[in-house]
């Protein structure tokens, strides 16, 4: 007589180490945060579980009810809205210069301008906040002979997020440019060849042949840079630490400073989550345009 | 065959036996204090001989999160420094040992009091005072001569007097002092000279609307309004050693490592033209009060080798070890008998320093200072933006405060029923 037993698709088998491992380093800890955002953890409580108090929902009210998050996701925003499109813009630039089939040393170029991310961020501040100084610095130096006033990059709260957008902009935007990169090698040449026998000028063929033929690469780095930008922290906590009058403080620096400096990591993890859903939201209400277009 | 390898097992045996018989302690000092530290050890080393030291350094930016992250995973330090002000906090998470045993009364008087008052909470001493830090006017001598003046302030009038003057000096956008508006330090010590409480009722609330801070922060505002002070934060001030020495500003309220930075990093020309003096007071009694700061050494509750560290912290807090430590770094000792040594007695600029730790007072010695201390500045920079009036700063500092201090009020509520 023969057990009737359900029979599991044996894919599974063969994919278990690695959900395990996922499960294992992901799941768990990123449920034991949830958990985390509906207590008050925080310094007391670090030293006596007795001082912990189960609060639900009130950590995301209070959230709600803090100005200076309000600020913070005001100034994430305007990084992923104004420097998102920016910096793929340069990176497309880039990309379209150096692939370009009148360059030489296509590989040098391509080095050289994918430097920046390869970097490490507090050498590149260190240098940027002496290009920023208001009296000594290049930049102002440069507008100088423009004929503009100084501007105080990273003293004054209108002027610190532009520096910042510029500084970050400075330093990714090489790694997009080798995805652009990879994406227009991977056109074939007949398309526009056959563009030119139908005389289209240089602008033409862009909009029409590279533009759609990169539509997929175009996806992938919009998504990409979002995620990334959305979790804006090195640059701010680097040069500004969030000043001047929270200009640049972003939504994980107040995470971070809420979480490791205050130590209420009930608190940040009910941020952290509040970030991940508006990440998500990001994400889907991109990839859904992208699907109407086609 | 067999008893080659028996003889093998047997060796190897042996061999491990002999490494662990000296004791080694974990010793994690911050900043410049951790550079030098470790010239002191072999001295320390040589007395006891069973015990080897291992000094970690850690730049004090990371200090407070590296020591909280440690305590959560069971990591901690045998020793370790400890700014004074994290004291109470470290209390609370039960992660430092009570010294109270270790000390006679007679060490107990050499040491400052006011300094050696912040390491006590409820009575029981928690941390070995290290090294005093308190906040002083350090001025250019030679400016102020040319605004007229050859002594330093000793009133709030005389100071508002000589940064009017210097401001008016020839020589383009110039400024009197250096206020960095994310320090919490300048308005705090200028509350505390007129006698305001921070907080009310054992630190359950707010108390920045009291008439008392109310005055400080409006003279604080007005130092800003009238332009003696630039409206700048530390981070924005590329190198302030070459502003001071260019005369951009020319006093600046700060601590005593800045003694030996300034006597390094100032070029030649300016560096016989300034000197260090106490605090203005806003009434006769100079010098006004300064904060008690200053970082103390600990020992972790849960070290194994607690009797090992305590020889090293009475070691580094033996006058001598003191005075060779301030010969290294400039960080001033925390016991009068080492300050009577010719070194200090006769450094000028370290006597203000002796002058104005006698007039020390302590910040709220509860866990959340650190924070408190920070909305402080924030508000206070948001007052000398102009975003907020001076009215709406300090009730919104209240309001937040008191959210702050909300915890701290539930757990006394539950202690007394």
């Amino acid at each position: 007589m023969k057990i009737a037993f359900p029979r599991t698709n044996p894919a599974f088998w063969f994919l278990a180490p690695a959900l395990t491992l996922i499960v294992v380093f992901f799941f768990f800890p990123v449920a034991a945060s949830l958990l985390l955002s509906f207590t008050d953890f925080d310094i007391y409580a670090l030293g006596d579980r007795e001082r912990l108090r189960f609060v639900a929902f009130e950590n995301y009210l209070r959230l709600l009810r803090d100005p200076l998050f309000w600020t913070a996701l005001k100034n994430t925003l305007y990084f992923v809205l104004v420097g998102g499109p920016l910096s793929v813009a340069v990176s497309l630039g880039a990309a379209l210069l150096v692939n370009h089939r009148l360059v030489r040393f296509k590989g040098l170029f391509r080095s050289l301008l994918f430097l920046p991310v390869v970097t490490t961020l507090v050498a590149i501040a260190v240098v940027w906040r002496y290009l920023y100084h208001p009296r000594h610095g290049f930049l102002n130096y440069v507008l100088g002979l423009l004929g503009l006033g100084p501007v105080d990059w990273l003293g004054d709260p209108d002027w610190a997020m532009p520096a910042i957008i510029l500084m970050a902009t400075w330093k990714n935007f090489g790694f997009n440019m080798i995805i652009f990169i990879a994406g227009l090698q991977s056109i074939p040449a007949r398309l526009y060849e056959a563009a030119v026998i139908d005389g289209a000028n240089a602008w033409r063929q862009f909009r029409h042949i590279t533009l759609p033929m990169l539509g997929p690469t175009f996806v992938f780095v919009t998504v990409i840079t979002m995620i990334g930008y959305f979790q804006l922290f090195a640059e701010p906590y680097v040069m500004t630490q969030g000043g001047p009058a929270n200009s640049t403080l972003s939504v994980a620096l107040l995470m971070f400073q809420e979480g490791f400096r205050w130590w209420n990591l009930g608190y940040a993890a009910a941020i952290a989550f509040t970030l991940f859903v508006i990440v998500l939201a990001g994400t889907l209400l991109q990839l859904s345009l992208r699907r109407k277009e086609v | 065959m067999r008893l080659n390898r028996l003889f093998l097992v047997l060796v190897l045996l042996g061999a491990c036996g002999r490494n662990g018989e000296k004791t080694v302690l974990e010793f994690w000092a911050m900043g410049r204090e951790g550079e030098v530290v470790q010239s002191l050890m072999p001295e320390f080393e040589r007395r006891y001989p069973e015990i080897q030291v291992k000094v970690q350094q850690i730049p004090w930016s990371a200090a407070h999160e590296k020591l909280l992250t440690a305590y959560a995973g069971d990591a901690m330090p045998d020793v370790f420094q400890l700014g004074n002000t994290w004291i109470p906090e470290f209390v609370v998470l039960k992660a430092v040992d009570s010294l109270n045993d270790r000390l006679t009364a007679k060490q107990r008087e050499d040491y400052f009091q006011g300094i050696l008052e912040t390491n006590e909470i409820d009575g029981k001493l928690y941390g070995l005072p290290w090294y005093v830090d308190t906040r002083l006017l350090f001025y250019r001598t030679d400016v102020l001569a040319e605004a007229g003046f050859t002594a330093p302030p000793r009133t709030w009038n005389e100071w508002l007097a000589m940064m009017a003057r210097v401001k008016n000096l020839p020589g383009g956008e110039r400024y009197a002092s250096l206020l960095p508006m994310n320090e919490w330090q300048v308005p705090v010590i200028l509350g505390l000279q007129l006698g305001a409480k921070l907080l009310r009722d054992e630190a359950r609330f707010g108390n920045f609307q009291s008439d008392a801070f109310r005055r400080a922060f409006r003279f604080y505002l007005d130092i800003f309004r009238r332009g003696y002070a630039p409206a700048v934060s530390e981070a924005q001030v590329a190198n302030l050693y070459q502003e001071f020495a260019s005369g951009y500003f020319v006093m600046y309220v700060t601590g005593p490592w800045n003694i030996g930075e300034f006597e390094r990093r100032l070029p030649k020309a300016v560096q016989d033209k300034w000197a260090t003096a106490p605090m203005p007071a806003p009434d006769e009694h100079y010098p006004g009060l300064s904060l008690a700061g200053g970082a103390s050494l600990a020992i972790a509750r849960n070290s194994g080798h607690k009797d090992q560290a305590r020889k090293l912290i009475e070691f580094l807090s033996e006058p001598e070890q003191q005075l060779a430590f301030f010969r290294l770094t400039g960080d001033l000792p925390t016991r009068r008998s080492a300050w009577q040594h010719s070194d200090l007695a006769t450094a000028a600029r370290a006597q203000a320093f002796k002058a104005q730790l006698e007039r020390v007072v302590s910040t709220p010695k509860i866990p959340e200072w650190e924070r408190i201390a920070s909305k402080i500045a924030h508000y206070a920079e948001k007052a000398v933006r102009g975003e907020l009036t001076e009215e709406q700063a300090l009730v919104a500092l209240d309001e937040d405060v008191n959210q702050i201090l909300e915890k701290r009020r539930w757990l006394l509520r539950k202690r007394a029923p």
